[in-house]
């Protein structure tokens, strides 16, 4: 019995880390679809934005409330896992409670602490869950979220719960068996928050409680096994991404907008022609000016997709969506990852991308959205896990502006003034010192 | 009083203390004219010797950039850039955010590496260093005031005390917006929408601003960009407010309160 458990169990866990590891790699090579874009500069203090920003949370405390809850749901996580590792050895090695008679006293401790963990756990994602569905908080019901966003949301939240109730029942199981001094269940102290739960189970026969804890055990790990494969394929690909996202996020200051290279060296040609490289002379290959698809975004916006968590606070913060536009930051971030995804499987079948006859602006974000945008970085400031919306825009736009002309009238206009009177309005440059005679002359 | 260009400090072979960056708005707006004004008298009553490109000024390209045409952005930055290293400047001022950000954050990449200060920054300097000497109990003291954080200055640049501290300095009583510092919202303009009719929507961004600005029942709303001024202003005068509440820039109320 023991061994077709050990053989099952190993299976499992190979595929589903095998799966799992297949589908990381997928991801990899979508982000690497993007442009080169070198970000290695001042590793102190990315070092320190991932320490701040993604192992501390520091700006979802903003807001305190949602901040401790999440803060909550995300130590459980991490910290049971310590738990996970015994559950997955005593699963290959056909063992029950590997860690119990290594660490002795300690042991019960550290189990109660996961047990107090779960409760806190499963009662955040209780209360996040009547934040979306009863209280219906505005940013989690926002029209984008519709369909699978938002199943996605509520099914790991559901997920969490079952899980951390198959971890409690399990041990409240398991300490019956112990008292009962049954076969291998051995014997520790009271767990913290199962130990209450006894008497619940005390009249149970022993074969009954082992068939609990067997199917607790299993649905646990299952579960758990399961939650690896699901990561990649939701929002909650952000509890990995944090991380490096939080280490490439940007340094500099938020109002600096990326210089195009290739631009300037076109400018300062047409300023300063004998500088310009001899005709016939190596000339690198045009690139498409701003972006028209994923393909055209550096890594970092890509990766910043496939880290969105899809909160919202970006969103919520943007005085576009505030004032009724139809500009969501969320929502760029949300067709980037889409259409990544997308071209990701095109590719996957086709061996390399073939023209679909779609593109990023147009077929998923329009130029009404891209328009609205007062490039205000509220967004940017208020994302917790160090995303730029604001940079994807300002590359779709350069796109628009550069490779379709395609400008809205008054603003035709105010380039043309910018060209012809340096400055944005139809004044003549010979006034722009008329305040200054004014006043000499006053 | 003489406000004089670059061009004849060079022709005189001297060096101001700082170049006035006037920027557009500044220029030729008439309301932003009228900062302009309180500024440069700010700088002539304390002394500052200060000079202005003049008609050599050029816009920095803000607006052609954000809104996506790189082209024109690159070709007012390298004249610009021609013209202020031309003259050897090392030192700029500016009561624009925008001509702010650009000068300071992104003219370096294309040659143009200069200290740039915006206003307000430097009107705390000079207060924190004894040349600007404000009137006691000016008429300012003690009236309630709300500050509104620019885009570009705020988030874009992180300064979000250097102005409350000089309104500090003319004893006024600040009340802060429920959106404020990192959190401030925009008033609308920026990313060229200045210059183009909304999306539409439910309501306008500076309507929405102007209306928060004015539930905080402050009698005076600061402000440190001119562009934000003409929106603000534009807000309250939809909720026909204009004659109890009125946009300032902090300029404005500094030259209003100078000791004579
Ligand atoms: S930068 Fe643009 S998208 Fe981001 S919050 Fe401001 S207006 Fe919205
Ligand atoms: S971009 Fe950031 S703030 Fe916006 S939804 Fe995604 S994670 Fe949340």
């Amino acid at each position: 019995m023991h061994l077709v458990q050990q053989i099952l169990f190993i299976l499992l866990g190979g595929t589903a880390i095998y799966l799992f590891t297949k589908k990381v790699g997928s991801i990899r090579r979508n982000i690497m679809l993007g442009r080169d874009e070198q970000i290695n500069d001042r590793p102190s203090e990315r070092w320190r934005n991932v320490l701040l920003q993604a192992l501390g949370q520091k700006k979802m405390f903003k807001r305190p409330v949602p901040a401790l809850l999440h803060f909550a749901v995300y130590a459980g996580f991490i910290i049971i896992n310590i738990e996970i590792l015994e559950i997955f050895l005593d699963g290959i090695l056909g063992k029950h409670r590997l860690f119990a008679p290594l660490i002795g006293g300690l042991y019960p401790i550290l189990i109660g602490c996961f047990e107090i963990l779960a409760v806190l756990v499963l009662v955040s994602c209780a209360i996040f869950l009547v934040r979306r569905n009863i209280l219906k908080v505005r940013r989690l019901n926002m029209k984008e979220l519709n369909g699978w966003p938002r199943e996605d949301a509520n099914l790991i939240l559901i997920t969490e719960i079952v899980l951390m109730s198959l971890f409690l029942t399990m041990n409240t199981a398991d300490l019956v068996l112990q008292s009962r001094h049954y076969e291998h269940y051995t014997v520790t102290s009271i767990f913290w928050i199962s130990g209450n739960f006894t008497s619940l189970f005390s009249g149970l026969s022993d074969t009954t409680l082992v068939g609990i804890e067997r199917i607790c055990w299993w649905l646990h790990i299952v579960g758990v096994f399961a939650f690896l494969n699901y990561l990649p394929y939701s929002k909650h690909l952000h509890i990995l991404l944090a991380f490096p996202n939080a280490y490439f996020t940007r340094l500099e200051p938020q109002g600096e907008m990326d210089n195009m290279e290739a631009i300037q060296k076109e400018v300062l040609y047409m300023m300063r022609p004998e500088l310009a490289p001899a005709a016939g002379a190596e000339q690198p290959a045009h690139q498409r000016f701003g972006a028209k698809d994923v393909m055209d975004l550096s890594w970092k916006n890509l990766m910043d997709a496939y880290s969105c968590t899809e909160c919202g606070r970006c969103t919520a913060s943007c005085p576009a969506n505030i004032t009724g536009k139809k500009l969501s930051p969320r929502k760029i971030m949300m067709d980037t990852r889409d259409r990544l995804e997308e071209v990701g499987k095109n590719i996957d079948k086709n061996k390399s991308f073939v023209d679909d006859g779609k593109s990023l602006v147009h077929d998923y974000i329009t130029v009404e959205e891209l328009r609205a945008c007062t490039t205000c970085q509220a967004c940017v400031e208020a994302c917790p896990v160090g995303i730029e919306p604001l940079s994807i825009i300002n590359e779709l736009r350069r796109y628009l502006i550069m490779e379709e002309s395609n400008a809205p009238q008054e603003w035709n206009l105010m380039s043309g003034n910018i060209e012809n009177n340096m400055a944005p309005w139809k004044f003549s440059p010979d006034d722009r010192d008329a305040w200054a005679l004014e006043m000499s002359g006053s | 009083m003489m406000i004089k260009s670059m061009a004849e400090y060079a022709a005189n072979g001297e060096q101001p203390e700082v170049l006035f960056w006037v920027g557009c708005a500044g220029s030729f707006d008439q309301r932003a004219q009228k900062i302009t004004k309180a500024f440069a008298t700010i700088l002539d009553k304390v002394g500052v010797k200060f000079a202005i490109l003049g008609k050599e000024e050029m816009c920095n390209g803000d607006p052609a950039r954000r809104s996506g045409n790189e082209f024109l952005f690159q070709m007012m930055a390298y004249n610009n850039i021609q013209t202020l290293n031309g003259y050897g400047i090392k030192k700029i001022v500016t009561a624009c955010p925008h001509c702010f950000n650009i000068l300071k954050n992104e003219y370096p990449a294309l040659g143009g590496e200069y200290e740039v200060i915006h206003h307000t920054t430097f009107l705390q300097q000079l207060i924190n260093e004894g040349r600007i000497r404000l009137k006691e109990g000016g008429s300012f003291k003690g009236k309630k005031i709300t500050y509104h954080d620019s885009c570009y200055l705020g988030r874009g640049n992180g300064i979000y005390e250097a102005p409350r501290e000089v309104l500090q300095a003319l004893d006024v009583e600040l009340v802060e917006m429920k959106r404020c510092r990192t959190n401030g919202m925009c008033c609308g303009a920026g990313g060229a929408q200045m210059f183009k009719e909304e999306e539409p929507g439910t309501t306008r961004v500076n309507f929405e601003r102007s209306a928060e600005a004015l539930d905080t029942g402050a009698n005076i709303i600061a402000a440190n960009c001119p562009f934000c001024t003409t929106m603000l202003t534009d807000g309250v005068k939809n909720k026909e407010k204009e004659d109890e509440v009125k946009v300032m820039d902090i300029a404005e109320m500094i030259a209003a309160s100078l000791a004579e």
